[in-house]
């Protein structure tokens, strides 16, 4: 039998979903190319877990429609189970169980030998198998997410859907999850990644920005920071939250937000750093510099989100 | 059918890992058992009891030789009338028998501490007994099924009923509930897993330590209690197992219907335990309830299989006498399952 080439791994059309008053998905379309990794960025409560548990089948849509692996969510409900792996927003394994019965006990829920398929796993899961009679539950951070990961790919999936997969996690073993994610790229897994950081946008394929269950834009994470513009600036003072009130008064400043140890400036049309900083220090301001800034998919959300 | 195995594996596991609770659920039916079964009783022993005597004739020393024999009470000697009183106030005894010559026939006069009036009725009732021992009575009494009024052979029935609604609705409700609270239920849900097979997973481990509470119950009942053994253990068997299954459905539509262990606990707890306690007839006789808690207690699962265990394990009768409890309690599991599927279904 010829096997069904798609060339979308998921592909979701006008999905949206209600729970009682509150609309947690509108109208949401996008799709992700086999074997691309593909990001969902937004805060909490954008609809990204929503979204999820619509693709994973344990939620149907309101409205629209959604494949997976070129299966329809709601009448090939079933054959989609077997060719998702998916991890949860939060920590959903036994915590009483150790590290090889929680590995163990997936791969039978597949009807799947954890031999056959280790070497899928193999590669970020040495770690674990120092101690595998330690119990989950007293497993580090970092590998509570390599163990969890390794339950969701026991069974070879076709395509990964990993909801916020580094919440809670230092940002070494973040840097060290992605990297794991990449190699799995590599070997041609499709994957849909939602995070609420926005620097890990930036080793996505694709991402969409998500909030309030609306999509608000969606690209290449370098293409939607180009596509910002010039006119961001960065402000400095030594006494930042006046700084702050202040350029927000400012007629010529669309938008002012904290980023890191500075200030965002959004410019208006009329916008001149040298008169607004000679303006400044008329103020009463000390140590005033304001210099161009490079856009980043944060500025880009705050930006979104702000005109939405 | 692998998949089922593990499962039941699994929840073989989460047991024996959580030693506090295996050992509660293993050790609490014996101790519940062993303690109605002995110390704590309906019956009264060991009566306190004293004697004032006018004039020293054969039919006191009768009287007093008797009492002495008797095992219900306890002997503590002939006193003057005077110290009656103050004896019953101090609680150094419970009752006392006066016996004064009336022209030549004894008349008996009791006095009794009724300040616990089941202690004090009891007395009076062995008391008169006693005293009335050597007439013939044109009352003949005798005491069918459990002869020498045991109390054990009451509460075994009762104990059987309150401790699997107790580990089985909870224990299931419980288990099932902590997967929806820590999420793994939602990682079975999206297996390739049926819903169905989920579900026996999480009943049939219960199920069997069920068995096996039940194995053990019997065999304390039977040997230390001392209950008529016979080939009527089949029937109590398998209605137990009846009523075991009620109480594992009861558990799985609790998990249906509440999101958190807490309230999983509290509503077996509440919803099943204390009216088990005071309206399944384990305690307290139905016949003697108002009307409108007589009428409640028929939704009692309890009521039903206290009843039917009174027959089977006590009377011996055979199982015609209890089509209607074992017919109730079938209903009860139907009606159950049913609610439970269809709760189910509403959240996929």
């Amino acid at each position: 039998m010829e096997r069904y080439i798609y060339e979308k791994a998921i592909d979701v059309q006008s999905v949206s979903k209600q729970y009682g008053k509150i609309q947690a998905l509108e109208d949401v379309s996008f799709s992700v190319a086999e074997g691309s990794m593909f990001g969902l960025i937004g805060p909490d409560g954008a609809g990204k877990s929503t979204l999820y548990r619509i693709l994973t089948t344990i939620v149907a849509p309101d409205g629209g429609r959604a494949t997976v692996a070129g299966l329809d969510i709601v009448k090939d409900y079933r054959k989609i189970r077997a060719e998702i792996g998916y991890m949860p927003d939060r920590f959903s394994l036994y915590p009483d169980l150790t590290v090889n019965e929680n590995l163990h006990f997936f791969a039978s829920l597949f009807g799947v030998s954890v031999k056959d398929n280790y070497d899928l796993i193999a590669p970020f899961f040495d770690q674990l198998v120092k101690f595998p009679n330690r119990r989950a539950g007293a497993l580090s951070g970092g590998m509570k997410q390599k163990l969890a990961l390794g339950c969701a790919l026991i069974h070879r999936p076709k395509i990964l859907l990993l909801d916020e997969p580094t919440t809670g996690v230092d940002a070494v073993s973040r840097s060290e999850f992605w990297d794991m994610l990449a190699v799995l790229k590599d070997k041609g897994m499709t994957i849909l990644v939602s995070t609420s950081y926005m620097d890990e946008a930036k080793r996505c394929d694709r991402i969409a920005l998500i909030n309030g269950g609306r999509i608000l834009d969606m690209d290449t994470p370098e293409r939607l920071v180009a596509g910002m513009g010039d006119n961001l600036y960065n402000a400095s003072a030594r006494d930042m939250y006046p700084l702050l009130l202040a350029l927000r008064d400012m007629h010529e400043v669309q938008d002012c937000y904290t980023f890191g140890a500075t200030l965002h400036v959004v410019a208006g049309a009329d916008f001149n750093p040298e008169e607004i900083s000679v303006r400044l220090n008329r103020m009463g301001f000390d140590d005033v510099e304001i210099y161009p800034a490079k856009g980043d998919i944060e500025d880009l959300f705050i930006k979104l989100a702000g005109n939405g | 059918m692998p998949v089922f195995i593990s499962m039941i594996k699994k929840e073989a596991l989460h047991l024996m890992r959580d030693s506090r609770t295996m050992t509660v659920v293993l050790i609490m039916p014996l101790v519940l058992l062993l303690l109605f079964g002995f110390a704590i009783s309906t019956e009264v022993n060991n009566v306190n009891v004293v004697a004032v005597v006018h004039r020293h004739d054969d039919a006191s020393r009768e009287l007093i030789e008797k009492l002495r024999a008797n095992p219900y009470f306890t002997f503590k000697g002939i006193v003057p009338f005077c110290e009656v009183e103050p004896m019953l106030r101090k609680g150094e005894v419970d009752a006392a028998v006066i016996l004064d010559c009336d022209k030549g026939a004894t008349a008996y006069q009791i006095i009794v501490d009724a300040s616990n009036p089941s202690i004090g009725q009891t007395a009076t009732g062995y008391m008169e007994s006693v005293i009335n021992g050597g007439m013939v009575s044109p009352v003949s009494v005798r005491t069918l099924y459990n002869p020498r009024l045991k109390s054990a052979y009451n509460f075994v029935p009762g104990i059987m009923g309150m401790i699997f609604i107790l580990i089985c609705a909870m224990m299931t409700s419980v288990s099932i509930v902590s997967e929806k609270e820590t999420g793994t239920m939602n990682l079975l849900l999206v297996s390739p897993v049926r819903p169905r097979t989920i579900i026996l997973g999480k009943i049939v481990p219960y199920f069997i330590l069920s068995c096996v509470i039940l194995a053990l119950m019997l065999a304390i009942a039977y040997s230390v209690l001392g209950l008529p053994l016979s080939s009527n253990i089949v029937n109590v068997v398998w209605v137990s197992l009846l009523y075991i299954v009620l109480a594992l459905l009861l558990g799985l539509f609790i998990s249906t219907i509440v999101s958190t262990q807490v309230t999983a606990l509290l509503v077996s707890g509440v919803l099943l335990m204390l009216p088990v306690i005071m309206l399944s007839g384990m305690i307290f006789p139905i016949e003697n309830m108002p009307s409108l808690l007589q009428y409640v207690s028929c939704v009692i699962p309890a009521r039903w299989y206290i009843s039917a265990m009174r027959t089977l394990m006590i009377q011996q009768l055979p199982v015609s006498y209890v089509v209607t409890e074992v017919s109730v309690l079938s209903g009860m599991a139907l009606a159950v399952l049913f609610l439970a599927v269809k709760k189910f279904n509403i959240i996929q």
